[in-house]
């Protein structure tokens, strides 16, 4: 069920873009149990896997003087816990909430390099799965870290700010409400979900229509191709980009949560 | 053919919606990567990273130690240097007031001696001269005397014979001094 399907319709049959089942290929392992694998699946396991590995051979024999490999991985473990956690959190909150946010933005962000690695060609978050466990994670973990830190105070100081006139309440917590407690796990979900997917679908165009313009139509339109070609190739280096941005972007987003809900006054 | 295909295919997937498969594995996944990061990986690292904290803070300190230990030797050794001159200005004051003592004490020294001298001086001239005098004094008695006595046994009148008694009276006292002086001896 791919869509490069169109060149079977022979020379001369009309451009067919990519379609949303880019991202259900059919299940080819365990398939009609919960643990149905497709290929989507099947990448976000042996990324998992190369990730563990990385971090495990990475940190194995670690040195006080690091070499080249211990470097590189303490430096990428430095980024969620240096610039995100230790920096909005502080250094308490930010070391207790370090394993979730080392792991969303890890998993992120190697979830999201698949889209343009060679023969995987496709994000492990351009399913809902992820972005949503993740977003649901990251929903639960700053109210549980709001009630804890202000038990029977949280939703009140959320929903009704502190200061502000009794009457404005009417306008105030409406907004406040779905400001926290609805968009933000929409927003984080939504956000890292339809970048990778037209992410996807825009390299999968411009390197359809490359083929359609080299194979298809032929002759000087074949000079379309390269231009569509140079475009795919942009393109894969700012989903590169993308990948990372949006790993960044989402763990943020989970520490300004807590930040928020771990603030003494909203 | 194929596009009717897609089509229907696309009415059954709603990218929003997400099926079972896609959830367990989401949490799968989300789970063994928090738990390896949560148990082993960020315990390593901060294990590392505390230990090599702890080296860049001993190194400090050890660098402050020695810094302060060769501070106080310093101190040390200046002190111990104002103190060596001190003592050098010391013994050389020390040195010249003993001179000066010295040099005074020999002084008086040589004047008491030169008093004493003197003293010794005045005592034996003082001596020499009574005994003079005393030797003087029996002399002369015993001179006039024999003077006398020569002048009553002569006639005084004659000039001749004054003369003679005067020369003999000289001879006899010089005779009396050689016999003065052989008794002397």
């Amino acid at each position: 069920m791919f869509a490069p399907l169109a060149t079977e319709d022979g020379s001369g049959g009309e451009f067919v873009g990519p379609s949303i089942n880019e991202f259900f290929p059919d299940a080819v392992l365990f398939v009609g149990t919960p643990f149905e694998m497709n290929r989507i699946m099947i990448i976000r396991v042996i990324v998992v896997v190369a990730l563990v590995l990385v971090f495990w051979l990475g940190t194995r024999r670690m040195k006080i003087v690091p070499g080249r490999f211990q470097s590189l991985v303490e430096w990428g473990l430095s980024i969620p816990r240096d610039s995100i956690a230790i920096d909005l959190l502080g250094k308490k909150d930010g070391t207790r909430f370090l394993p979730l946010l080392t792991t969303i933005f890890f998993l992120v962000i190697g979830m999201n390099i698949t889209g343009i690695v060679p023969l995987m060609n496709i994000a492990g978050t351009s399913v809902i799965g992820i972005p949503i466990i993740l977003a649901v994670i990251s929903y639960v973990t700053f109210i549980y870290a709001g009630v804890k830190k202000h038990p029977g105070k949280f939703f009140k100081n959320a929903l009704f700010p502190p200061g502000v006139p009794w009457a404005l309440y009417i306008i105030v917590t409406p907004i406040e409400f779905i400001s926290t407690f609805v968009l933000r796990p929409v927003t984080l979900t939504l956000r890292l979900l339809m970048n990778m997917i037209v992410g996807h679908l825009l390299l999968v165009l411009f390197f359809l229509a490359t083929q359609f313009f080299f194979f298809q139509v032929g002759g000087p339109a074949a000079l379309f191709g390269v231009g569509t070609l140079a475009f795919g190739f942009v393109f894969t280096l700012f989903e590169i980009l993308v990948a990372v941005l949006q790993a960044y972007v989402f763990t943020l987003l989970t520490a300004v949560y807590l930040q928020l809900a771990l603030a003494d006054e909203h | 053919m194929v596009r009717t295909l897609i089509t229907a295919a696309e009415a059954e997937h709603n990218p929003l919606l997400p099926e079972t498969a896609d959830l367990v594995w989401a949490t799968l996944v989300f789970v063994v990567l928090f738990i390896v990061f949560w148990r082993l990986i960020l315990p390593r690292v901060k294990t590392t990273l505390d230990a090599r904290a702890e080296i860049i803070e001993g190194g400090i300190k050890k660098a402050e130690s020695a810094q302060a230990e060769a501070a106080a030797a310093l101190d040390e050794y200046n002190k111990q240097l104002a103190e060596a001159r001190a003592e050098a200005a010391r013994i050389r004051e020390q040195a010249r007031l003993d001179g000066t003592k010295i040099l005074n004490e020999l002084k008086e020294q040589a004047s008491v001696e030169a008093a004493r001298i003197t003293a010794n001086a005045l005592t034996t001239i003082e001596a020499e001269r009574q005994s003079a005098i005393v030797s003087l004094r029996a002399e002369v008695g015993s001179l006039a005397i024999d003077l006398a006595s020569g002048v009553i046994g002569e006639s005084l009148s004659d000039d001749k014979k004054a003369s003679a008694i005067v020369d003999r009276f000289l001879a006899e006292l010089e005779d009396a001094d050689s016999t003065d002086e052989k008794t002397k001896a």
